[in-house]
């Protein structure tokens, strides 16, 4: 039986709800408004009035119409189908809706009932199995997808029988497992989860002890992020945030890519519809849209579910995970999710924490970042989310609410820099303020210099000082004039241009320089390190800036052309010439 | 929706409270967002808690007295939509200005959004033969883009010439709290010109109620995707000024106790702004709706809520600055952006348009710090003085806002400066442009 209740008020999206019966908090509850049912959520519950947020514009509502509790949280359905996939919010598939405007109380199933998969055993009669237990595989585009005992399940099950090979439809039972009282459960390939509540089909979530390969240089080099590891990047508007994003979740060394466009440009997302379709994907050479889903909350969609699509691409994040795939979840903007909360909290008239918004915004930043993480499943695999946010700070500045909150949860710090992109240093990422807490772990260090070369942390801590020193010395030569300092200064501020502009700087539209591999990247900060070792001498200032130059656009060619190629051979003698010059001319002038 | 709404009017006679933009009363079986008419004002619902309905007053609520009328509508607000509308002028409540009827059908204003799969990616250029907008920060039909200028800047005149000559089917303008004296330029504009029948008007001027403004830029997306859906057409909106629009919710939110967020503006100003702006679309059967807006700042300040959550919204922004140098207003490069631009230079315009944009803009970069060298009394090389000269013709021939030329004029032009001052290495343009359109061989 049903919970039903009237409404009583509605302020915006916010609508008051009076009822006898029992409700829970984050139930999802229907508001039936003529023809159509409009899905809401409970936020609040005080006596008998029922506050609950509305996913959809609330226009004609009136006091008095029915609204129908429907017993549990907000759900996504889980199974095969979902990679691909352009949802909303909600979860809705955008492509089945009807028409080119969005409908009020238009809802659709997440995934094809009528589509089949080629299904093949994993688990055989007599295995004892738990939640998230993989009891078949089917394939979903090129990937193996699991089908496993729902995450839902308590306790451990005997598997009874599984399905032989073959082509199922997703609603189709596979296998029966067996609970402890001998009572026979059919398990098919669909799911459901409600997405607030993380999935813990896990055993262990150790520290993240490997990084994930992004291919963006002064990312991999300077400040990695680990494989399971969280990173926010705020940044003003036109700092190059979006095509950041897209540039890493074209090249990042994951299984799989989940976007979510939460309150941003709906051309943004149009230009992902269009594009990962006819982009390969380096690493499978499939198309990049086969390992990407899309949940799509344009700024123009309703405010309440953009709060929900976080959620519901986490949710999906996790589910992937527990498949022993590396997922990359990326979110542009958590900031605007933000916002929708303090929309919420003060039509609710919550006392207000800074800049208006609710007082537990750290807190529930903090834990839906922790949903991220590597982890070791009861089979003895492993999976990973790495988390990637970005934040839309207000007029810029760093110390807002929003910002500081996803400072205390997130381990690396993207900040891109206003300065960087005036100056089309692109990505404009700032080498100094930004950073990554990885690079402390010793497990992650001792991986990379494993991985990569003996040498590499060493160099990537020389590199992070030359530039620091670049900077100050750049910060003495504005105050005292080109001449008013040693030469040695000069020298010290163009070794840190040459590290910006052969490592930091990337053109994210070249089809070589958007991706670079570890290798490679190791390849180059060795060699930039070499020409930052030399000792060099001129005789005036006005020498050094234009034979560095020369050597930063001879790295720069390196750095466009693909990697071991005769090109690149060719650009890299063609370097060693210039310094071989500098050095014959230095012993010359020294004799 | 409801029906029948003359057949059951309800009215009622006693106010519960007033503050300076609502008023609140016991009545029931109301709709949220209906309208209703308070004392011969319309008013629209905002909040309902049991049988007490809050409804904003768009005319303000200067003497409604406790007994005052209020008759329900039964709707929300609504335009009626049709050919009829070309060549007429509209106050904020869809009525002629000049009096007489509208036929057409009814619909509600600020209506649902577009399903973003069915949206197409922009691609087709918005010509204006303004160099600064053309050459530099290409417009491109379903784009969103504001100008950020001064109170002081001709914004509204750079607007007026731009609609003219983008070649759209219909340019609706939504006049927010527009001054009357700019009211009539345009209309005079549009008339001498001859475009009145492709325009079509929602008027809100200063003369005025502020909160009736709020209703002026829904209207005009309203008939905005009339003219671009039903009749495919390329439709140019013109929102000015859109500051006024934000400062009208903050009155609102402030007097429905509101928490006020940054800059005493309501927390959902980002939401608002993009409700409007989002309705900027390329339908897949031709149609569009590309919006032009202003956004007015405060001694050019973006960091301002107000511009600040607009930059995050559009796609780009355009900057108008006066050049002291050569006293015109020129679109600055630097600080304006068109994020678009991509999707058609290079493509839709000749090949070279990127790089030689790119290389302009940088030599005139190079002029600026070559400005503040002479301005702390260093010396200046032989290159700094050609720069010089370099940007301030490009900012006469180029930049500044009367230029009319297409785009490959505007390409030849820059060639022309850049062989006048510059050698080819120090443009830095790729070879095989140099060759094909590089007239002289040497300086």
């Amino acid at each position: 039986m049903s919970t039903i209740g009237k409404v009583t008020g509605i302020i915006a999206n916010l609508v008051i709800v009076e009822t006898e019966g029992r409700t829970a908090q984050n139930e999802i509850c229907f508001i039936k408004h003529g023809d159509t049912r409009l899905m809401a959520e409970v936020i609040k519950i005080f006596g008998k009035k029922i506050y609950v947020q509305v996913f959809e514009s609330t226009r004609g509502l009136k006091v008095g119409q029915e609204v129908e509790f429907v017993g549990h949280m907000l759900e996504v359905t889980l199974g095969p189908g979902i990679l691909s996939k352009n949802f909303d919010g909600l979860q809705n598939d955008l492509n089945k809706m009807d028409g080119v405007f969005l409908k009020r109380g238009e809802y659709t199933e997440a995934l094809d009932a009528d589509r089949k998969f080629e299904f093949k055993p994993l688990a055989s009669k007599g295995d004892k199995v738990v939640a998230g237990s993989w009891l078949g595989e089917v394939k979903e585009n090129w990937m193996p997808h699991k089908i496993m005992v729902p995450f839902k399940f308590e306790g451990e099950y005997t598997v009874k029988s599984v399905i032989g090979e073959g082509e199922y439809l997703i609603n189709e039972p596979i296998a029966v497992i067996t609970d402890t009282e001998g009572k026979d459960i059919e398990v098919t390939m669909v799911q459901k989860w409600p997405v607030k509540v993380p999935i813990k089909a896990y055993t262990e979530k150790p520290r993240p002890f490997k990084i994930l390969e992004t291919g963006i240089r002064v990312m991999d080099t300077l400040n990695p992020i680990a494989e399971g590891g969280t990173g926010f990047i705020p940044g003003p508007f036109g700092s190059g945030k979006t095509v950041l994003q897209h540039n890493l979740s074209k090249n990042a060394e994951a299984d799989l890519v989940i976007v979510a466009a939460c309150g941003e440009r709906a051309n943004e997302v149009v230009e992902i519809f269009t594009e990962f379709p006819e982009l390969d994907d380096p690493r499978t050479g499939r198309k990049l849209m086969e390992r990407t889903t899309i949940i799509a909350n344009t700024s123009n969609m309703p405010v309440a579910a953009r709060e929900a699509s976080v959620y519901t691409a986490m949710t999906i994040a996790e589910y992937y995970r527990a498949m022993g795939l590396k997922v990359l979840l990326l979110a542009d903007s958590t900031s605007r999710w933000a916002q929708a909360l303090r929309e919420m909290s003060n039509r609710m008239e919550e006392l207000p924490g800074p800049d208006g918004f609710p007082m537990d915004l750290p807190a529930i930043i903090s834990n839906f970042y922790s949903r991220a993480g590597y982890v070791y499943l009861p089979n003895g695999e492993s999976g990973s989310i790495t988390f990637i946010g970005t934040v839309s700070p207000a007029g810029g500045n760093l110390k807002e609410p929003v910002t500081e909150a996803t400072k205390k949860a997130a381990r690396c710090f993207y900040a891109l820099s206003q300065n960087r992109a005036d100056s089309k240093r692109y990505p404009a990422i700032d080498p100094i303020d930004s950073y990554s807490k990885y690079l402390e772990y010793p497990e992650i260090t001792e991986y990379l210099n494993k991985k990569v070369s003996p040498n590499w942390t060493k160099n990537v801590f020389e590199a992070k000082d030359i530039l620091l020193r670049g900077k100050e010395t750049y910060e003495q030569i504005n105050i005292l004039g080109d001449d008013g300092v040693p030469l040695d200064y000069h020298l010290k501020y163009w070794k840190s241009e040459l590290i910006d502009f052969a490592i930091l700087q990337q053109d994210a539209f070249d089809k070589v320089d958007a991706s670079s591999s570890l290798d490679r990247q190791n390849f180059m900060l060795e060699i930039t390190l070499e020409i930052c070792h030399k000792e060099f001498q001129f005789d005036s200032f006005e020498e050094v800036g234009p034979y560095f130059k020369k050597i930063i656009n001879q790295l720069k060619q390196m750095n466009y052309s693909i990697y071991e190629s005769d090109e690149f051979v060719k650009n890299r003698k063609l370097l060693e010439t210039y310094l071989k010059e500098r050095e014959v001319k230095q012993e010359e002038q020294l004799a | 929706m409801e029906k029948d709404t003359k057949a059951f009017q309800r009215i009622y006679t006693k106010l519960f409270q007033l503050t300076k933009a609502t008023v609140s009363l016991k009545a029931t079986g109301i709709g949220n967002e209906e309208l209703a008419i308070v004392d011969g004002r319309l008013a629209q619902v905002v909040k309902i808690i049991d049988d007490m309905v809050t409804l904003q007053v768009f005319a303000g609520t200067e003497g409604i007295a406790t007994d005052a009328e209020v008759i329900f509508a039964g709707k929300a607000p609504t335009l009626k939509v049709g050919e009829d509308l070309a060549g007429r002028f509209f106050n904020a409540y869809g009525e002629p200005i000049d009096g007489g009827e509208i036929m057409g059908e009814e619909r509600e204003i600020g209506g649902p959004s577009v399903n973003p799969v069915r949206r197409k990616q922009p691609s087709e250029l918005i010509a204006t033969g303004i160099a600064g907008i053309d050459l530099n920060n290409t417009l491109v039909t379903g784009q969103k883009i504001p100008f950020f200028a001064d109170p002081d800047q001709p914004f509204n005149q750079v607007m007026a010439m731009v609609a003219l000559r983008a070649k759209a089917d219909k340019i609706i303008l939504g006049g927010v709290g527009l001054s009357n004296d700019d009211y009539l330029y345009f209309k005079q504009v549009f008339d001498n010109a001859g475009a009145l029948d492709r325009i079509v008007g929602f008027i809100n001027t200063t003369e005025n109620p502020p909160v009736e403004r709020l209703l002026v830029p829904d209207m005009a997306l309203t008939a905005a995707e009339y003219f671009a859906v039903e009749k495919n057409e390329k439709v140019l909106v013109l929102l000015t000024d859109l500051t006024l629009y934000a400062d009208a919710l903050s009155i609102v939110s402030n007097r429905m106790d509101q928490i006020p967020s940054k800059d005493s503006m309501p927390g959902s100003l980002y939401s608002d702004l993009a409700r409007l702006y989002e309705k900027a679309v390329q339908f897949p059967d031709g149609g569009s709706i590309t919006i032009i807006a202003v956004t007015t700042l405060s001694g050019g300040d973006i960091t301002h809520a107000i511009p600040d959550n607009t930059g995050y919204i559009t796609e780009g922004q355009l900057f108008l600055r006066k050049d002291s140098d050569i006293g015109k207003v020129i679109v600055d490069p630097f600080r304006s952006l068109s994020r678009l631009k991509q999707l058609v230079i290079g493509k839709k315009t000749r090949q070279d348009h990127p790089q030689v944009m790119n290389a302009a803009v940088r030599l005139y970069a190079d002029a600026a710090n070559a400005k503040t060298k002479l301005e702390n009394g260093f010396d200046l090389s032989d290159y700094d003085e050609r720069s010089l000269e370099f940007a301030k013709a490009y900012s006469e021939k180029l930049l500044a806002i009367d230029v009319n030329i297409d785009v490959d004029t505007m390409l030849e032009t820059a060639y022309q400066l850049f062989e006048s001052y510059f050698t080819p290495a120090e443009v830095g343009i790729r070879q095989e442009f140099v060759d094909k359109y590089w007239k002289k061989t040497e300086n």
